[in-house]
């Protein structure tokens, strides 16, 4: 290996976690207005829940680029968010806002994060069955089933009770802004159950970037090994959507900034960097837009867009090539 | 399995049309038999002001919608494009929103008409990109432009955010026709007019969907043809979409549905087409305006749930095939 | 041993590989040639379990390929396919490293890097080992891809139609470098190939498929005849000796 590589990715690393705790620490500092208490309970659950999701998105797109053996993608396509939406509104519309108020939001949650495990599951095997390698097919499908639960659930809204609605509106429609703290613990414990799943399999995902089959000739077990990554994926996005809403291209752009600096694309060493480059992107976006330029609630769209645009110099120098 | 003939297929979606369009028309009540034998009364003021447009409306939609799709599908050479898959949906909204931010006093034909710029450039983006793809990648052509589609829609959304006019954006979010009223819907008429023409360039559309290098080796314009296709779809969209709001997947279902029948002669099917996509869209008026009556379920909402099994129906069944 | 037992698969309504029964035993060059869709690849396929058969079995070294967990097999059988497309930007030498995964599963030795060099330098890309897949020529990434094949160093080593693409010269460079891994003890390399001429002159054995089933095995000499190439490809030519050596020439 040539002499450079190996102290680059170094640097990089110690840069990248560098500019992350910097950032978290800036967040708690910066304009600090008030008694200390207030504002380390305060800010200190908006940090978590901030670092929770980029730690969740981050791992979760760069696992799905993987499997998917595409850098176009991200597992928000696949209509997670969509499915969590419908379950919200089933359950509210099945159980009216009372009842769906009484469960606790984190055994909820929790039992939601299951069922979409499942279902992601059962539609990874459908797709997979057959040597049916096609993944555009799932992805697309994916998306589909989340136009379709979306479609549903908007049909569910406008049938259901409107003081239903209401309490749905207060669950359902999580942000950057809105985030419930019960959750913040639960999620930070998922990501970590992922984390502890996914790490002795790194070596084996690297060699997956070589395409399914000449990962079979070298002895991975491929189809397991996509259904529990894949099964990992969903759990991290249901998290993340859970804490603040849909997030479409963040994950994109996190992803391939970590690949355009790692470019061998080891897992050991991208992941840390595309967790470090979310975390200084959303605490330092958020502080950005809130205390510098006063647009406080814009995270999620203004990220969305940025993403996007990345999304799109992508596709454009991919095809150069 | 004996493919129907030409005219019996048509001719089952015509009356099919007919009676779709005296539902609608009847659907609601709310006047007497004798005002409408004698067109007079409240009963003939429901049908003058509103039924009537709005059948008009769902009929002028679905068919503009779908032609919109079969020729997207051309120029793209994929089965799966159509308006709300390629992005040019989302960017006739934002060129909507533009007009409402930049010229808010203007009237609808120039929201139209920015629409229709707007998603005239969204589309030929879209093109753009797809021409980058590596080659048999068929399903992630619609996957580009549906993301392609949100970047468009978070573009939007940011821009609504930043000056305020986040309600107005919910407006034209899902199609509804139930705001359909005389005076306000006439702007869908191009449509018939557009739909005449790509009637009369038919042939030329369909050499255009075997490649450039068919088309150029026959001596067609190839670029100008582009063009023109995506200014009929753009059009198309643009009117839909500042009339009645985004209808989904319509351009996507009744052509590959025709084709199967009829195969991709351009001349031959666009009339199914048209009247297809017209039965398609009234038909879930009709459902949407029966199943929770007297509440309504938008078109768009409908749309999302049929056409999302529908496309997932045919990315299944066609899997087999190299599409 | 390679053993082949009755093996059947479908797509469709076509019997692609229709009972296909074979025993490939260690050591040398083993050719596989037939008409396009005889069902050569599939049967490659199949062989390296990246295919499941409709019925039948493939046995190597005594291990069912469907039931022996992966890092088993890998160690005793690679398989090359036909396009040599990798996502990632990868160097000559990252490639060539995946080669060891089913012996070090990641974590990388001493011996292996030592391997992987052997590896590359047999190939003739020691020049050019740090330089990027997408910066080399067809030919030179084909190398590579042999060059991994080499360093998961499998008793038994499939090639499906190496040469696509290739000029004369190096097709022939890769037919010679197959030949020297087959000479070596222990080793055995099977490729599916399309020109006859190279099969008749690399190969100690050709096995002809033709509609999903063996038509013909054995020597080169008995093989490559005016039958192979009447009734399998359906072709008039002649077929003559020069140096000991079969050549196939075609009537135009």
């Amino acid at each position: 290996m040539p002499p450079d590589r190996p102290r680059s990715a170094r640097l990089v690393l110690v840069a990248v976690t560098s500019l992350a705790i910097l950032s978290a620490v800036a967040f708690m500092t910066l304009d600090a207005k008030g008694p200390w208490s207030f504002i380390l309970t305060h800010r200190g659950i908006r940090l978590a829940a901030l670092i929770t999701v980029a730690y969740a998105i981050a791992v979760s797109t760069v696992l799905f680029q993987t499997l998917t053996g595409n850098r176009i993608l991200t597992p928000a396509v696949m209509g997670f968010d969509a499915l969590f939406l419908l379950l919200q509104t089933s359950l509210v519309a099945a159980l009216g806002g009372a009842g769906a108020g009484a469960i606790d939001p984190r055994l909820l949650f929790s039992v939601e994060c299951l069922a979409m495990v499942g279902l992601s599951g059962l539609l990874f095997r459908l797709l997979f069955r057959g040597e049916g390698r096609n993944l555009p097919l799932v992805v697309l499908s994916g998306l589909l089933f989340g136009a379709l639960f979306r479609s549903l659930s908007s049909f569910l809204q406008r049938v259901m009770d409107p003081n239903d609605f209401l309490v749905l509106q207060g669950r359902a429609f999580a942000s950057f802004n809105v985030v419930d703290p019960s959750l913040i613990g639960v999620a930070a414990l998922l990501a970590i159950a992922a984390t502890i799943i996914v790490l002795p399999r790194l070596a084996e995902l690297d060699v997956l970037v070589l395409g399914r089959d000449r990962a079979t000739g070298l002895g991975v077990d491929t189809a397991r090994l996509s259904a529990i990554v894949f099964a990992v994926v969903a759990v991290l996005v249901s998290a993340s959507t859970a804490l603040v809403g849909p997030t479409t291209f963040f994950g994109l752009l996190v992803a391939n900034l970590a690949y355009l600096l790692i470019p061998s694309a080891q897992h050991a060493k991208v992941l840390p960097v595309a967790i470090g480059l979310a975390i200084v992107t959303l605490v330092g976006g958020q502080m950005l837009l809130e205390r510098v330029l006063g647009f406080g609630t814009a995270l999620s769209i203004v990220i969305d867009f940025v993403g996007g645009v990345t999304f799109l110099l992508i596709l454009f120098r991919s095809g150069r090539r | 399995m004996t493919v129907p003939p030409r005219p019996l297929l048509l001719g089952t979606l015509l009356i099919a049309t007919a009676l779709l369009a005296a539902a609608s028309l009847l659907i609601g009540g709310g006047y007497a038999w004798s005002d409408v034998l004698t067109l007079e009364g409240d009963g003939a003021l429901i049908l003058a002001a509103s039924r009537v447009p709005r059948t008009l409306a769902l009929l002028l939609s679905g068919a503009g919608l779908a032609v919109s799709g079969i020729l997207m599908q051309m120029i793209a050479r994929n089965r799966f494009v159509e308006p709300s898959t390629a992005g040019t949906v989302e960017s006739a909204s934002l060129g909507i929103l533009l007009t409402l931010l930049l010229m808010p006093g203007a009237p609808v034909v120039v929201r139209m008409l920015v629409a229709a710029l707007v998603a005239l450039a969204g589309s030929a983006l879209f093109l753009m990109l797809i021409a980058r793809l590596p080659l048999g990648s068929v399903l992630m052509v619609p996957l580009v432009g549906i993301m392609l589609g949100g970047i468009f829609d978070a573009a939007t959304s940011f821009l609504a955010y930043r000056f305020d006019l986040l309600q107005s954006l919910g407006a034209f979010g899902s199609g509804d026709f139930s705001i359909v009223l005389r005076g306000r819907y006439e702007f869908l008429w191009i449509i018939a007019g557009l739909v005449a023409v790509a009637y009369a360039t038919a042939t030329r559309f369909t050499i255009l969907g075997m490649g450039e290098a068919v088309a150029v080796g026959v001596g067609l314009d190839y670029r100008r043809l582009v063009v023109f296709g995506l200014i009929i779809v753009s059009v198309v969209t643009a009117a839909v979409v500042v009339t009645v709001g985004a209808v989904p997947f319509v351009g996507l279902i009744v052509p590959n549905v025709v084709s199967l029948f009829l195969g991709d002669d351009l001349r031959r099917s666009l009339p199914v087409v048209a009247t297809g996509g017209a039965v398609l869209v009234l038909a879930s008026d009709v459902v949407g305006r029966i199943v929770i009556a007297p509440y309504e379920i938008p078109v768009g909402t409908i749309m999302g749930v049929v056409g999302s099994l529908g496309f997932l129906t045919l990315i299944f069944w066609r899997r087999g095939h190299a599409a | 041993m390679i053993e082949i037992d009755k093996v059947c698969k479908r797509y469709g309504d076509t019997l692609v590989v229709d009972t296909v029964s074979l025993a490939i035993p260690r050591g040398g060059v083993v050719g596989i040639v037939g008409p396009n869709g005889a069902g050569k690849s599939t049967l490659l396929s199949i062989i390296s379990r990246l295919m499941k058969s409709d019925s039948g079995r493939v046995l190597v070294d005594g291990l069912d390929v469907m039931k022996t967990p992966g890092r088993e097999l890998a160690r005793r059988l690679s398989v090359m396919r036909q396009e040599n497309h990798v996502a990632a930007r990868l160097t000559i030498r990252d490639l060539v490293a995946f080669g060891r995964f089913p012996h070090n599963r990641g974590r990388p030795n001493r011996d292996d890097q030592e391997r992987v060099a052997a590896a590359i330098a047999f190939v003739g890309l020691d020049a050019m080992a740090d330089r990027f897949l997408d910066q080399l020529s067809g030919g030179q990434r084909q190398r590579a891809f042999v060059a991994m094949a080499l360093a998961q160093d499998a008793d038994y080593a499939l090639f499906d139609e190496p040469l696509n693409n290739l000029d004369i010269h190096h097709a022939v460079s890769m037919m010679r470098l197959f030949r020297r891994m087959g000479d070596q003890p222990g080793k055995t390399v099977v490729i599916v190939l399309h020109d006859l001429n190279i099969a008749a002159t690399y190969a100690d054995r050709i096995i002809v498929m033709q509609n999903g089933r063996v038509v013909g095995d054995g020597a080169p000499s008995e093989v490559i005849n005016g039958h192979l190439l009447s009734e399998v490809f359906r072709v008039e030519g002649d077929v003559i000796e020069i140096d000991g050596r079969r050549v196939v020439s075609v009537a135009p």
